[in-house]
């Protein structure tokens, strides 16, 4: 698998083959055929990377491939991967997976459903393996729209007014990224004052003190719109609540990540003495998201708002991981992107099963659901413990090293944010088991419940595939560790490089 | 003995247990899940068993003084360079006992757990359950790193979680277990600050680097740990009190015990495991592994102490005036850690002067033994009388002679009546108080009368009291009751078993075992200093018997004389109630409430606004591109004369 464009390629045939299928069935399955394959491609792509790094390759990208696109600007198609995107991808390949399996009782307008969720994640895989930011910047806009009809027309509760808030909120995030990647654009030179837009050259040149002051804020507020950079998180929990359950699993597992994604990528790596002259605006917001995300969510009595808010409070924790500017903290914020993708994916497809049976995601009104669905119960606890960061799943792993790494910042205002962080896990414990406590456990509350049938094949497959997910990485965190440092340290070089670090 | 891999399998057999339990249980093995459980389970002990012959008679000893063996270690998830969590296991004194205590007690509510639980629904659920605690335990006390204990830690706690909530449709039962989790995890947070800063200071994570670095003098690590200081208290106090605030937590100390009586909504086995004999002693545990490092630090040590004491003597008051049976073996179980706890607060490292090491580890070994035999018997009486509730209980000696003769037998053991076990670890708890802290001393000497008084208070209303159960009920219930009987066999034999342990486990050589420094300890019962607590104990005894060994009024008029300190202990000093002012209030309803408030109105207000002003300013000026050509010509105009004045007036 050392043809990345096969992997935005494949998912695209797979939309295109569903506008062609005749019944639901057909369209179904050839979905569920795509995501599979589409997940097979991924591990054969980690194989191969593996393999090529055991075999001594040390280019910092490799599989790479570029045509030039529009040759007047240097724009090019540029692609390649390192270990982060290879496991962004990966986690991308088992989010869409089981969003697929999840959406499988769909009946109204099944074409267009399936085919905007893969048309979302041909965004997220494009996103994911671009080296140029002309590319990264394209493939993100095409991750964006399709959420918009996929609330609007799939979603519940307001939903007009929560997909208008959505796109326009992360349009204006992308307006700010795209300023953002133009004056850069204009700042560089390769020679003979030809301007370019591969994120490789643009690393290796200086970009100017002033220029990365100015910049740095539109780049890092731009990608930070969508990884509910505090206060520009209000799209979450509207968006989330409305939307349909595959389509908050996408948006949280996956588009937050784009957002967390590009801040390392892009606005960091390129921004080296930018990111260290706001490192402490970052970390003041990221605190504010982690600790408010969390007391806001005590106040939540829907299921989805619960997770909505508490998504703003663990993605606070990528930002909060980037902006300590430590390399056991930046590994921890990839680990939490990671972590937080599979595993609130997981916690929307329980609150979804949940709602498809009872027809409420009001806390006060469920109750007993352990009882009589145990299979659907039992996965929302599951997600539960690991949110709440349990060892043995995936959030403690990513949460700890955030923690440590952040430690390692000696000086007062860094303490207070640690330690406001890590107090942040404990609320986290109260709003779970508060949730799970009456909306799981406890007494039936409604005679109804006793005639609810447990999880289908479908829901217990993409249950367990991302119950595995959650699980290889907090069972060994390991091999990711192993994947991911040698990017890490390369990102710390460029930082070490900036003036200001030294 | 390094390498040695099956030390691995004391814990990984649960842990297989509990997979396959988890997975297949309730479907394909519902009704072999208790056999299942219980003999991988006898496996793993038997295994601990020849570990701990091994270690302590065979290979363990080097020189006379027990070494530190590291079976096996390897790195889990590496931080930086120096710093990882490994997972590995040691072998040590305190870890080798500990192995044979979790497993022993672990498999004796295995087997009463078979007769006590048959029939219940979930029973393959519940010995998974079971299966896991008892991994996450074994994981805990054989932990290398002090990441590694924080994880297995956090595993008893969530084990702990799903067993006070196993009977789920109990609103009781899940406010319960949400209580144990959430006041153990804010506890956890000291625990987590704290290994965050003695790993900034000694940059390791590893126990035996971490005790080395920050115990010898000339180490730089030390030094700058303790010249660094905030809020007048160094870096490394800090880190030492934060982590005992862990401990404290899972030990249920003041001020973090209020979960432990609640947690007695759980099956009775289950606390008797947890809530008595093993996750409640690890704080204690957690103490006595870094104690090279408290040993050092005077400051850390006293709180230790003092938060020991204090919960001793507190938990003891209120036993004595609660009415559940399991509340009132709740409270001694936390006074008893408290006797534990400040047992290492008095002692320091090394040789004579490690007295009071030695005897907590006494202790909370033979404590083990006596207070699962509380729990158990207690289970026995509880499924006889289907009731928590002391009054309903009573003249229970004929009904159930098993259960009566070894709950006589643990409660003098825990009153301190030689020559049962406790005696003799208490003892060793005073004189090393009596050597170091006179008022500690007076403290212990205190609570041991109240013990003996309670304990027996317990035992005389269960089993004496009234005449006989069966006339105390009404006829149709006890005929059914005498047919059920004591129970199971399998019911009977862990307190038959247990009961021996009560009796024999003072006898044990842990002072020449397990001391602060590895090297035998020479310790005699010195006579004359056991006259006081004996009689003492004794005398509580007798006061008991005085009140409550038939049906009397004069335990009510005693609370009436002593009115409020006897509501307000029975209230248990209104802790819940601040707990809950200062959740619902604070927590909730200012902090939580402002939060969603300031959410909902200011920052996504005004993203509303900014919403709301872009369409109104479009409202007014979409009035501009109406499409007229007339309106169009005008504005040409007028921008065509206002340039031309421009020009003409400011440019010019």
């Amino acid at each position: 698998m050392t043809n990345l464009t096969i992997l935005i390629l494949f998912p695209l045939i797979t939309a295109i083959a569903v506008l062609f299928c005749r019944n639901s069935a057909q369209i179904r399955w050839t979905a569920l055929a795509g995501s599979a394959i589409q997940l097979i491609l991924a591990s054969l792509l980690m194989h191969s990377y593996y393999a090529e790094r055991a075999a001594g390759n040390v280019s910092q990208m490799l599989f790479e491939s570029r045509t030039s696109w529009y040759s007047a600007l240097n724009i090019e198609y540029y692609i390649g991967v390192d270990g982060i995107s290879v496991i962004m991808i990966m986690m991308t390949a088992f989010v869409v997976l089981s969003g697929i399996l999840i959406s499988w009782k769909i009946e109204s307008l099944t074409k267009e459903f399936f085919f905007l969720l893969l048309l979302l994640s041909v965004g997220a895989y494009g996103f994911f393996i671009s080296l140029d930011l002309f590319t990264m910047f394209f493939f993100l806009e095409v991750a964006v729209i399709p959420k918009f009809l996929l609330i609007a027309i799939w979603g519940s509760g307001k939903k007009e007014y929560s997909a208008m808030k959505l796109a326009l909120m992360l349009m204006g995030g992308s307006a700010l990224v795209l300023v953002g990647l133009l004056v850069t654009y204009f700042k560089t030179d390769i020679g003979n004052g030809v301007h370019t837009f591969d994120l490789i050259k643009i690393s290796h040149q200086h970009i100017p003190l002033e220029t990365q002051k100015l910049i740095f804020p539109f780049l890092f507020v731009g990608f930070g719109v969508f990884t509910a950079l505090f206060p520009f998180h209000t799209w979450v929990p509207d968006g989330h609540s409305s939307a349909p359950t595959a389509a908050s699993m996408f948006l949280a597992g996956i588009s937050m990540k784009l957002g967390g994604y590009g801040c390392l990528r892009v606005a960091t790596y390129l921004m080296p003495e930018g990111a260290q002259y706001y490192s402490s605006v970052i970390v003041l917001l990221a605190t504010i998201a982690i600790i408010y995300g969390a007391f806001a969510t005590l106040m939540q009595k829907d299921l989805k708002y619960i997770n909505a808010y508490s998504s703003v409070s663990h993605c606070g924790f990528i930002l909060l991981g980037i902006g300590m500017l430590t390399k056991t903290a930046i590994i921890g914020a990839v680990l939490q992107m990671v972590s937080h993708g599979v595993m609130t994916a997981l916690f929307f497809g329980a609150i979804g099963m949940i709602y498809d049976r009872t027809h409420t995601r009001e806390v006060e009104k469920l109750g007993g659901l352990l009882k009589t669905i145990p299979f659907v119960a039992s996965v929302y606890i599951i997600a539960g413990l690991c949110s709440l960061g349990l060892p043995g799943f995936s959030g403690f792993v990513s949460e700890m090293t955030i923690f440590m790494g952040a430690w390692q910042r000696p000086d007062a205002f860094h303490r207070i944010a640690t330690i406001l962080a890590c107090a942040s896990i404990v609320v986290t414990a109260v709003y779970i088991l508060r949730a799970a406590g009456k909306a799981v456990m406890g007494p039936i509350t409604n005679s109804q419940y006793n005639e609810l049938t447990d999880a289908t094949w479908t829901e217990k497959s993409a249950s367990v595939l991302l119950t595995f997910a959650v699980l290889s990485i907090g069972l060994a965190p390991f091999w990711l560790i192993d994947l991911i440092t040698p990017d890490t340290q390369l990102i710390m070089e460029n930082l070490a490089r900036g003036v200001l670090g030294n | 003995m390094n390498g040695n891999f099956y030390i691995a399998l004391i814990p990984l057999l649960p842990l297989a247990t509990f997979v396959l339990l988890g997975l297949f249980g309730r479907k394909y093995l519902s009704s072999i899940s208790g056999i299942i459980g219980t003999l991988s389970l006898l496996i793993s002990t038997l295994i601990s068993i020849t570990t701990a012959y091994n270690y302590f008679l065979v290979d363990g000893k080097v020189n006379g003084v027990y070494q530190k063996i590291i079976a096996f270690n390897f790195t889990w998830l590496q931080f930086s360079p120096n710093v990882s969590i490994d997972l590995g296991a040691i072998l040590d004194p305190i870890s080798v006992m500990m192995l044979v205590v979790v497993t022993f007690v672990s498999l004796m509510v295995h087997i009463f757990s078979l007769g006590y639980m048959k029939g219940e629904e979930r029973f393959a659920t519940y010995y998974a359950f079971l299966s896991l605690f008892t991994f996450s335990m074994l994981g805990l006390v054989l932990s290398t790193n002090i990441f590694q204990i924080y994880m297995f830690w956090e595993l008893v706690g969530v084990s702990s979680f799903l067993l006070i909530g196993y009977y789920f449709e109990k609103p009781s039962a899940v406010a319960a277990s949400k209580k144990a989790f959430i006041v153990t995890r804010f506890a956890d947070l000291g625990f987590l600050i704290g290994i965050l800063i003695l790993a900034f200071n000694a940059e390791t994570l590893d126990f035996g680097t971490l005790i080395e670095r920050l115990t010898n003098p000339a180490s730089p690590y030390l030094i700058n740990a303790t010249t660094l200081s905030f809020f007048g208290m160094s870096a490394l106090t800090w880190g030492l009190v934060m982590v005992f605030l862990g401990g404290a937590g899972k030990s249920a100390m003041f001020p973090f015990h209020i979960w432990l009586p609640d947690a007695m909504e759980g099956p009775t086995p289950v606390s008797a495991l947890i809530h008595a004999a093993t996750m409640v002693v690890a704080g204690v545990y957690l103490v006595a592994r870094l104690f090279p490092i408290y040993s050092f630090d005077v400051t850390a040590l006293h709180v230790v102490m003092y938060v020991g004491a204090f919960s001793a003597l507190l938990a003891a008051v209120i036993a004595c005036t609660q009415t559940d049976i399991k509340r009132v073996l709740a409270y001694s179980t936390m006074s008893q850690i408290g006797y534990m706890m400040f047992s290492l607060g008095v002692s320091s490292y090394g040789g004579e002067n490690g007295l009071g090491y030695m005897a907590s580890m006494f202790h909370l070994f033979t404590h083990a033994f006596f207070k699962s035999l509380l729990f158990l018997g207690a289970g026995a009486v509880i499924h006889l009388v289907h009731s928590n509730e002391m009054k309903d209980m009573g003249g229970l000696r004929k009904l159930m002679p098993i259960t009566h003769i070894t709950f006589l037998i643990a409660c003098l053991a825990i009153a301190g009546i030689p020559p049962f076990a406790g005696f003799f670890s208490k003892e060793e708890i005073l004189l090393a108080a009596f050597h170091s802290n006179k008022l500690i001393y007076g403290v212990a000497l205190f609570t041991s009368g109240l013990t003996a008084f309670y304990m027996f208070r317990l035992y005389f209303t269960i089993f004496w009291s009234k005449p006989s159960y069966a006339n105390a009920s009404d006829g149709r219930e006890s005929h059914a009751h005498a047919e059920h009987g004591e129970g199971t066999s399998t019911m009977k034999i862990p307190l038959i078993i247990l009961g021996a342990c009560a009796i024999l486990a003072g006898f044990f050589p842990i002072a020449s075992l397990v001391t602060s420094d590895g090297a035998a300890l020479e310790t005699h019962i010195d006579i004359v200093f056991s006259i006081a607590p004996v009689l003492l104990a004794i005398g509580g005894i007798l006061l008991a018997m005085n009140l409550y060994k038939s049906e009397n009024d004069k335990p009510q008029k005693l609370a009436i004389s002593l009115g409020g300190f006897y509501t307000a202990a029975h209230k248990k000093f209104y802790m819940d109630e601040m707990y809950l002012f200062i959740t619902k209030n604070i927590i909730f309803n200012i902090i939580g409430k402002t939060a969603a408030w300031i959410d909902k109105n200011i920052v996504d207000g005004f993203m509303n606004f900014l919403a709301g002003f872009t369409a109104l300013i479009s409202e007014l000026i979409k009035g501009l591109q109406s499409g007229k050509l007339q309106q169009y010509a005008i504005y040409f105009f007028v921008g065509v004369i206002g340039f031309m004045l421009l020009f003409i007036y400011i440019w010019a």
